[in-house]
């Protein structure tokens, strides 16, 4: 069996309140990706969406897609681990291409976050993790984020002007990003500006300046089998390594709070198959829901050492000209986070760079890149990597 | 025959309970005796906090209860300043993660310990508490 490649990857722009309905916002991010493989419907003998249903009116979105993206009678299905979502159909198309099942297959991750009200969404946030033994408490995403922040500033001495400082890197690439959400810069000084949003405390330690926002958004990523790709396409790029694992949903389950089990168990999965090391790593997109998330998964993947992803972040080691850029295209906390959309929008952007199609925001010359896509607060964990 | 009631004592637990029907309700019971208490596998004897009716280990569903007793390390924290759709009236409030060496505890720190004086690694107890709305929840204490 022969290596699978990436052919074509699209995404609709990242926005708040999307003026359209699910299959419309998921046909923008397809046709891009179309367009960019240059390849017809037919071609195409698959697909799987990737959405977490928490947030769709629509009952098994797949069926519905692929008959508006023109995809029938192909099969499809919807696969879900929550923000990880694309990822893990990522790696489902992996391995139906490798078992010669399929040819071609289209993976269109998709979230309107905005088709339910704001009071439907602020009762599904209490949902978001164990509902028999955590949500009765008031538990949010931030908060259970907040509580790895301290855990790591108890452990290792990350201040907050740490993290502040992990929101100012993805704002200045933000600002470059015409699909992120979020376009304005971000200084330090917000942080403690009790005029700025960004310095309104939301769960301690993190403020609002921490948190990535909502958005609408989808996302395409076009796989194919070796042949397909290279007859196909002049600048595939290949999957050289796939991790994936699980966590305890409830936190008493944990024994790690100051990384995500999860993070580290994928990195070591996809190491190993890619047959590289963290210091291969050229360009990485990292999974930050919340600036701690990403200070961890320097951690997790092996960039820093355990504590030292503070010294990544105040070296500007992972700006675009360090020594492992992470999140050159504003991450999510710039781009917003539409779930079941983000990792296909993450992988995305690593094929460009690989293409070297980054535009302003491209790194020089990237041989491997990586993809740290998270599930929830770590409870599913995906890393990919990728290779020109 | 009269119909069967459901056990769905379930939905006392915590401000807002999501779940009313467990095979684990006698937790409920025992919060109302001012027992906080987990599971232990009568088979293989692992031991489960939350409780868990059913042992993964060795596939077994007969476990006794056992009280959470002592004190545990606060492991870490976080004080809300936003809360979910129902909590919005006991903002700030801070939840936290203590370990007991066997197994760890999950839930709430009383609002008599100012926040200011949490400090990861220092021992608190695990307390019933009832709220004002009689639903049934417990609280993390000074020793």
């Amino acid at each position: 069996m022969g290596r699978v490649g990436i052919i074509g990857v699209g995404q609709s722009n990242f926005v708040r309140g999307y003026p359209g309905s699910i299959r419309e916002l998921a046909f923008e991010g397809f046709k891009e990706a179309m367009e960019d493989a240059r390849i017809q419907i037919k071609d195409v003998d698959a697909s799987i969406i990737a959405s977490a249903p928490e947030y769709d009116k629509q009952r098994s979105p797949a069926g519905v897609i692929a008959e508006y993206l023109g995809l029938i009678p192909q099969p499809t299905f919807c696969v879900e681990s929550i923000c990880s979502s694309s990822s893990t159909a990522l790696r489902m198309a992996y391995s139906m291409i490798k078992s010669g099942l399929h040819d071609i297959i289209a993976i269109i991750g998709f979230q309107k976050m905005s088709e339910i009200s704001s009071s439907e969404s602020q009762e599904r946030m209490g949902r978001g993790a164990d509902i028999q033994w955590e949500s009765p408490f008031g538990t949010m995403m931030p908060a259970y984020y907040a509580m790895y922040a301290r855990a790591h500033m108890a452990r290792y001495g990350t201040t907050q002007e740490d993290l502040a400082r992990i929101r100012v890197k993805a704002a200045t690439y933000g600002q470059m990003n015409q699909k992120a959400v979020y376009r304005r810069p971000v200084t330090l000084d917000m942080f403690t500006d009790p005029e700025s949003t960004m310095s309104v405390t939301v769960a301690k330690p993190l403020r609002v300046g921490d948190c990535c926002a909502n958005a609408d958004g989808s996302s395409c990523i076009i796989v194919a089998n070796e042949e397909n790709a290279k007859a196909m396409c002049d600048k595939p790029v290949w999957i050289l390594g796939l991790g994936a694992a699980s966590e305890a949903v409830n936190m008493a389950g944990r024994d790690l709070l100051t990384g995500l089990s999860v993070g580290i168990e994928a990195g070591k999965q996809a190491y190993e198959m890619a047959g590289v090391t963290p210091r291969d790593i050229d360009v990485a997109e990292v999974h930050d829901c919340f600036t701690i998330a990403e200070l961890m998964a320097y951690e997790d993947l092996g960039f820093a050492k355990p504590g030292e992803g503070r010294d990544l972040i105040t070296s500007k080691e992972t700006y675009r000209e360090g020594s492992i850029p992470v999140n050159i295209d504003g991450g999510l906390l710039s781009k917003g986070h539409p779930i079941g959309a983000t990792g296909g929008s993450q992988i995305r952007t690593i094929v460009l760079q690989l293409r070297r199609e980054g535009g302003e925001m491209q790194v020089k010359n990237p041989e491997i890149g990586l993809v740290h896509n998270i599930g929830g607060v770590g409870l599913y964990g995906n890393v990919t990597i990728l290779g020109r | 025959m009269a119909k069967k009631e459901a056990d769905d004592r379930f939905k006392r637990f915590g401000r807002i309970s999501f779940t009313a029907i467990t095979r684990a309700n006698d937790f409920i019971g025992y919060l109302e005796e001012g027992k906080v208490m987990g599971t232990r596998c009568k088979e293989c004897g692992a031991i489960y906090f939350p409780p868990r009716s059913d042992c993964f280990r060795c596939l077994r569903s007969d476990t006794e209860w056992f009280e959470i007793s002592g004190t545990g390390r606060l492991l870490s924290f976080s004080q809300l300043n936003y809360g979910p759709a129902g909590f919005e009236d006991d903002l700030p409030y801070t939840i936290a993660l203590l370990d007991y060496g066997e197994y760890k505890v999950f839930g709430k720190i009383s609002k008599d310990i100012p926040y200011e004086d949490l400090n990861v690694g220092m021992e608190l107890r695990t307390e019933v508490d009832t709220l004002p709305n009689g639903q049934l929840s417990y609280v993390f204490k000074m020793p």
